[in-house]
């Protein structure tokens, strides 16, 4: 078996994308000091009604703008939960699950019962090709052999993932919205005590989380996969998580990760394609983050006693 | 039009929804160009009233009146537009911004319409540091920077908006006798240029010094208006408290006894790669009180975190009675007769939402007197919590009411009463006194002045210097990590001596410090 293959690597980057979405939404939520676990739920949501609007309006843009729509609105509605009516967020963000998993469900056999008259338990059967959000194939970069083969050919959506790593770390640093998202996730008081909307602040951190998932969810069923099925995220909202966290909550950090946790998957189907037992593959991307994670802790460790060493 | 008054406050009630009578019917006026103190013990509606100047409660009736106009303060921001800046106890900063950041925090200059202009904010920082004398880095992150300096952050975060009347929530708590000077200095300067700055303080010697008039709190009403030049510290006492409290706690000459607590070369390097703790030696001995001075940040607190097991040193020795507390757990280190009243009471001391009795014997809720086979005995802890309630004189309605809902001079009483009741070889008061009334910290004290005498050993750690100089027997000096004077007698000191060698401007020689060490 060759593993170094461009079509690995394409695949580490295919892979990663929708992580990447989720990872941002968590590092812009945990700068304001919002934890949103309900990542999840939200690209759920957003990957069913992006492949249904997808499809009733026969435009794979509608489908996109839909998907990033109800992943704001679902966002903003944690957050009248959480902040307005103070439910405690990691309860709200569960709730968000749940109806991310059995709400979805629920709602694609009602919705094509009515509208077709038979009840689907996927959109799988409704996204064609021509609603894929489409490739692209980029000049220049594409005619360079091997880099051109892995970096070219990728989905819209994910050459605007990687341009939103830089843009969320403009908006952080850069920006007078960024400062105040940063001073309310550690000092909420001071923030507030200076006249900054707290409240307003928190809307727009975890709006802007909702409609990155929003378009994690749209890039899952209108091109990762062609429709939406049940429980097809299959923990993407939480690798994400995690993905922040070992990315030290910073944008570029975080992709990087976000990158280590699309190798792992890559790396899984990869083995699994070359007919091994299916029993042996399927924990290769767990082991593979644990592995990843030690490493992260042993570096951090060794940085810490380094910085001792520097200070005895 | 010229109005003398800059603020009015006229018969302000504050009832909070579950009935508790925060203020009632009190009027507080300050003239422009004056600084004027607001006084009181904890509880006494001081911040309360505060917070209805600064827009951050509404009062239940009363009006108040900025320059004569009558005005509703509905947020901080309308307090802000009516030219009111407030400088918290706490301070309202973020740490990771710097410090121009935090000047413009809610009013960022902007470039190209989108991004933060730093360079703007940098300027603006530094104009205004220059304007009112207030020195500043404006390019530092404010968690590099000391207290002093985040102090004068705040004030210039105030007047960068525009505010003409200042509100200082116990400026001086954090601040060395230097530091406190440069403030007076500035706000004098302030006063002349036509501030109004309203100063609240427990310290009356500052208050004195610095005050024009002052409005004094009790029990949420108001006790008149006093021009400070006629009144005396003990009569200001008298109207806080209702009582003559003696300030000067009497205590006889220490008979030190044999060393119990011997620290020797203790380091600690923080998870930050920041070295806390160098080499620090000190011993207390049966029957003194040794206190530890120091602006807050140079290793008292996590002296207290290494000696009550809360963190281990990187090396060193800790030893009570020759026997080393490094590797042990809290209750180990109780079960070897060691109390502590924590600097954060609310965090450390109690269960704020717990009774006063859950409190009270949850540091020996194991052992046999207050138990009957797997049960409580019930009656032995009522018996003895009553008698502690007693004997502590905490103020409550009875022994079941929530700590959390008792003035901090009672929860503060209700640690000690735990701290001091279980037969301490040593005592480890850290900032025992802090933010709670007069009455209180009198009491607590003489306790601790009392139990010394009775053959225990008192290690002290207080930033309040007439409290270290006031108790202590010797005293010793913390500056960056490290102990940089030892004082054999307390007698003699005065704040300007120790304020040089808190700020590390002078440090003794090694064999001088190591005196504390009795070898």
């Amino acid at each position: 078996m060759r593993l170094l293959t461009t079509d690995f690597f394409f695949s580490i980057i295919r892979i990663a994308t929708p992580i990447l979405f989720a990872t941002l939404a968590a590092v812009i939520g945990e700068k304001g000091g919002i934890s949103n676990i309900g990542l999840e739920g939200i690209m759920m949501m957003s990957a069913l009604f992006g492949s249904l609007s997808a499809f009733w309006s026969k435009s794979w843009v509608i489908g996109l703008l839909v998907a990033m729509g109800v992943g704001l609105a679902e966002a903003l509605l944690m957050g009248v939960f959480a902040f307005k009516l103070k439910t405690n967020i990691i309860l709200v963000g569960t709730a968000v699950n749940m109806i991310g998993s059995g709400g979805t469900i629920f709602l694609v056999k009602i919705i094509t019962n009515n509208t077709m008259g038979s009840a689907l338990t996927s959109t799988t059967s409704l996204i064609t090709k021509n609603l894929q959000i489409p490739s692209i194939q980029i000049p220049l970069i594409r005619d360079i052999p091997v880099i051109g083969k892995i970096l070219s050919g990728h989905s819209l959506l994910t050459y605007l993932a990687f341009l939103l790593v830089w843009l969320t770390a403009v908006l952080l640093y850069k920006t007078p919205l960024g400062l105040n998202i940063r001073s309310i996730g550690e000092n909420p008081n001071a923030a507030a005590s200076v006249g900054v909307s707290v409240s307003k602040v928190r809307f727009i951190t975890i709006g802007i989380g909702g409609i990155l998932a929003g378009m994690g969810g749209a890039y899952m069923s209108m091109y990762y996969a062609m429709g939406w099925s049940l429980d097809m995220v299959a923990g993407r909202g939480f690798i994400a998580l995690a993905a922040q966290s070992m990315g030290g909550g910073e944008p570029l950090g975080s992709m990087l990760a976000a990158l280590v946790f699309g190798f792992a998957q890559a790396l899984g189907i990869k083995v699994s394609a070359t007919g091994v037992d299916s029993n042996l593959v399927a924990p290769i991307p767990y082991v593979v983050t644990i592995i990843s994670l030690v490493i992260f802790a042993l570096n951090q460790r060794r940085k810490e006693r380094r910085r001792y060493k520097a200070a005895v | 039009m010229s109005e003398e008054y800059a603020i009015q406050m006229k018969n302000i009630t504050k009832i909070y929804p579950n009935g508790t009578i925060a203020n009632q019917d009190v009027s507080l006026n300050v003239k422009k160009g004056e600084i004027h103190a607001l006084m009181g013990e904890n509880g006494a509606g001081k911040t309360t009233l505060m917070k209805m100047l600064f827009g951050l409660e509404q009062p239940t009736s009363g009006e108040i009146l900025v320059n004569g106009e009558r005005v509703h303060l509905s947020s901080p921001s309308a307090a802000i537009a009516k030219r009111i800046g407030m400088v918290h106890q706490h301070f309202m900063l973020v740490p990771s911004l710097t410090v121009a950041e935090n000047m413009v925090l809610g009013m960022v200059p902007k470039k190209s319409g989108v991004f933060i202009d730093s360079k703007k904010s940098v300027e603006l920082t530094e104009e205004y540091a220059k304007k009112y004398n207030l020195q500043v880095d404006a390019n530092a992150k404010v968690m590099d920077i000391p207290v002093g300096m985040k102090q004068k952050v705040e004030i210039l975060k105030a007047l960068v908006r525009g505010a003409r009347i200042l509100i200082l929530d116990e400026p001086t708590a954090v601040l060395t006798a230097q530091e406190t000077e440069e403030l007076f200095a500035q706000l004098k300067n302030l006063k002349e240029q036509g501030y109004s700055i309203i100063f609240i303080s427990h310290k009356l010697k500052e208050i004195m010094e610095i005050t024009d008039r002052m409005t004094i709190l009790r029990g949420g009403r108001s006790m008149g208006i006093y021009e400070t030049s006629e009144v005396t510290p003990q009569e200001i006492s008298r109207l806080m408290v209702g009582r003559d409290v003696i300030l000067k706690v009497e205590k006889e000459k220490a008979q030190p006894g044999s060393e119990v607590l011997k620290v020797r070369d203790l380091s600690y390097i923080n998870e930050w790669g920041k070295k806390m703790l160098d080499h620090v030696s000190l011993s207390v001995r049966k029957g003194e009180i040794l206190g530890i001075a120091g602006v807050e940040g140079n290793g008292q607190k996590e002296l207290v975190d290494m000696l009550f097991g809360f963190s281990r040193p990187n090396s060193g020795i800790i030893e009570v009675n020759g026997e080393s507390l490094i590797g042990l757990g809290q209750r180990q280190i109780r079960m070897k007769h060691v109390s502590l009243v924590p600097e954060d009471r609310m965090l450390y001391g109690i269960a704020s939402s717990a009774t006063i009795e859950e409190n009270l014997i949850s540091d020996r809720s194991g052992s046999p007197e207050f138990n009957k086979g797997f049960l409580f005995n019930m009656n032995a802890i009522h018996k003895k919590t009553e008698q502690l309630i007693r004997d502590f004189t905490v103020l409550c309605k009875n022994r079941s009411q929530q700590v959390g809902s008792l003035s901090g001079g009672n929860i503060q009483k209700v640690v000690v009463a735990r701290e001091f009741s279980n037969d301490p070889v040593l005592i480890i008061a850290d900032q025992p006194t802090r933010g709670i009334d007069v009455g209180a910290t009198e009491f607590i004290r003489k306790k601790l002045v009392e139990l010394s005498r009775s053959g225990i050993a008192v290690l002290l750690i207080s930033a309040d210097l007439n409290e270290v100089m006031e108790l202590s027997d010797s005293l010793i000096i913390m500056c960056g990590g490290k102990i940089a004077a030892y004082f054999e007698d307390t007698e003699e000191l005065t704040d300007e001596l120790m304020g040089r060698y808190m700020l590390g401007i002078e440090q003794q020689d090694p064999e001088e410090i190591r005196r504390v060490c009795h070898e």
